[in-house]
């Protein structure tokens, strides 16, 4: 057992070292770069009095290290300051859009990473036939265009066209589950399009990878039907690969989901963020970067704990 | 020479065109890149091939100015990518030691977060310029490449001959760009391509959320952004954008995995 839990505190320690380094590579990356952020803020006919005074606001006078630390700190106190252009409360809005945006990735994922694992391995079993090569054309058509535009081809085909769904994900309180579900129908639709292509791809090759193994000619020898060999021998070994590619992509889902969000007019984090990136609202931006960047580095974390759990060599050492 | 698969060659013929469109583009267009030339949204007609935009400029010429613009600046920051990365990667497997240690721990860090949340809390707050949309891209980007060629060449630098050159005396530099970078430019020039790609999706992106190049300047992202509230009246004019789109990138795509594929398989060859 000292092995195994020796090496998860290690990489929980990593995901740490990672998620404080980050706080500072996003402070950084908006404090110290060339420029005055309150120029940048209030355009060039700002007067030198509004410039003083947003700069005091801001802290700008301080020394980047006591702005960076008073952050930090409030940060951890779940205080990420109040918003420049309507002063409200920062943690207060994205609580409920960070909680929007959850429902959509979730969505998205229980639909995803099934259908994913399962034509991963349709896929491997008819390897270079025709299933095959149709499931690896229609991924590489949807890796070739970017998120936004499976969005307005899917409003247009399946919202105007059809008219199956309403184009727009309109969310709000009080309403039913089954509302819910059926405006974000549309989002959750592009973004298991748009992880599944690559959620499948690293599949097929996962599995294909457990598949040369000596033990597998071995049951193919003593004459086991191909699937019953890729489920009962070769996909045991490949979960660990498996899981971690289904972790890798939703924490991919993450980053979709902001795109997503802009296309559909969903009151998510990740509008949330691209409003706040064009007002130039500064702390809004280092928050919601803060919020991305914790999602993602929690589930890298998780597929490296994952692929340490599933690896029976380390859970059962000589 | 081997010959060359029909879906590398159409995947070549194709990017081949989509330049030569981006670099003629003022003679090919049949309009005026800002020109307001018909009415708001006109069906396609011989005066106007593919229609017209939101405020009545020709699509067709947006379109073509627009691949301009986007093409230009992913190239632009691929160079940059491929410059930074390829250039420290190498750096980092022949150095070895506590720089190698220092630069992969640095990008380790920076991929630690995802690049759009990266792109979109630096563009917070500065000037969005194509100067600075081709930096930040493409040292975001410089982070993949970095780790690519500097694992392609740790697996050379063990190599006899590199430690030959190292013991006739040879310097650094010469050693990287004469027996390193040669061997390593076959994975390299595959990456090109699809960096290439991810810098199209990720500019248009950029511009679709008014964040990129700003309007009038034309980009497929800009054009999509420009024209979706035609979309849930059936104009299909941000739609296009996406043929363009994903002709391009396929075809890219093509080349490059003929271009893995083939060296691959000469390395087999040598055994």
């Amino acid at each position: 057992m000292g092995l195994l839990a020796r090496l998860l505190a290690q990489r929980i320690a990593l995901g740490l070292v990672l998620l404080f380094a980050a706080s500072i590579l996003i402070f950084v990356g908006t404090s110290l770069m060339p420029g005055d952020v309150a120029q940048e803020i209030l355009g060039q006919s700002a007067t030198p009095e509004a410039l003083a005074n947003l700069r005091a606001e801001l802290g700008l006078n301080e020394p980047p290290l006591t702005r960076y630390i008073s952050w930090l700190t409030g940060v951890l106190h779940g205080d990420f300051g109040t918003a420049l252009t309507n002063n409200m409360d920062i943690a207060t809005s994205i609580g409920k859009r960070l909680s929007n945006t959850l429902f959509l990735a979730g969505c998205a994922a229980i639909i995803a990473v099934p259908l994913a694992v399962l034509l991963g391995l349709i896929a491997v079993r008819f390897r270079d036939r025709w299933p095959d090569r149709l499931i690896s054309t229609i991924t590489l058509a949807s890796i070739s265009l970017p998120e936004f535009l499976i969005g307005y081809l899917v409003i247009y085909f399946v919202a105007v066209k059809l008219r199956w769904f309403p184009s727009m994900a309109m969310v709000y309180d009080g309403m039913t589950l089954a509302q819910k579900l059926n405006a974000v129908a549309l989002p959750v639709l592009v973004l298991v399009l748009v992880v599944l292509a690559h959620m499948m791809r690293m599949t097929r090759a996962a599995i294909l990878n457990v598949m040369q193994s000596a033990y597998i000619e071995t049951a193919e020898l003593k004459g086991l039907k191909r699937f019953t060999i890729i489920w009962r021998h070769a996909f045991p070994n490949a979960v660990a690969p498996v899981v971690n590619v289904v972790m890798l992509n939703l924490a991919y889902l993450v980053v979709g989901v902001v795109v997503v969000e802009v296309v559909f007019v969903y009151p998510g984090m990740g509008q949330y963020m691209v409003d706040h990136v064009s007002k130039r609202d500064v702390p809004v931006v280092q928050a919601c970067g803060m919020v991305f960047a914790f999602v993602y580095i929690s589930l890298n974390m998780i597929a490296d704990i994952v692929a340490i759990l599933a690896n029976p060599r380390l859970r059962h050492p000589k | 020479m081997r010959r060359i698969p029909l879906g590398a060659a159409l995947g070549l013929i194709i990017t081949v065109l989509f330049f030569l469109a981006a670099i003629f583009a003022p003679l090919l267009a049949p309009y005026g890149m800002a020109e307001v030339v018909g009415g708001v949204w006109e069906p396609a007609s011989d005066k106007f091939w593919l229609g017209t935009d939101n405020i009545g400029r020709d699509l067709l010429t947006r379109l073509i100015y627009g691949g301009r613009t986007t093409i230009f600046i992913a190239t632009a920051a691929t160079l940059v990518a491929f410059g930074v990365g390829t250039a420290l990667g190498l750096l980092a497997a022949v150095l070895g030691g506590w720089a190698d240690q220092a630069l992969s721990r640095f990008v380790d860090l920076v991929m630690s977060i995802p690049a759009l949340i990266f792109a979109l809390v630096v563009l917070s707050v500065t000037p969005t310029t194509v100067l600075v949309l081709v930096l930040v891209m493409g040292l975001l980007e410089s982070t993949r490449v970095f780790r690519l060629s500097r694992a392609v060449a740790v697996d050379i630098t063990v190599m006899d001959y590199v430690e030959a050159a190292r013991l006739r005396g040879e310097r650094r530099t010469w050693i990287i760009f004469r027996e390193i970078l040669p061997n390593a430019l076959s994975p390299l020039v595959s990456e090109l391509g699809l960096r290439f790609i991810f810098g199209v999706l990720f500019i248009s992106t950029l511009s679709f959320l008014g964040l990129g190049v700003q309007p009038p300047q034309a980009d497929w992202g800009g054009i999509v952004k420009e024209n979706k509230e035609g979309i849930v009246y059936g104009i299909p004019a941000a739609l296009y954008p996406a043929v363009a789109i994903a002709a391009l990138s396929i075809s890219v795509n093509l080349v490059a995995d003929w271009v893995l594929n083939r060296t691959s398989s000469l390395k087999g060859g040598r055994g």
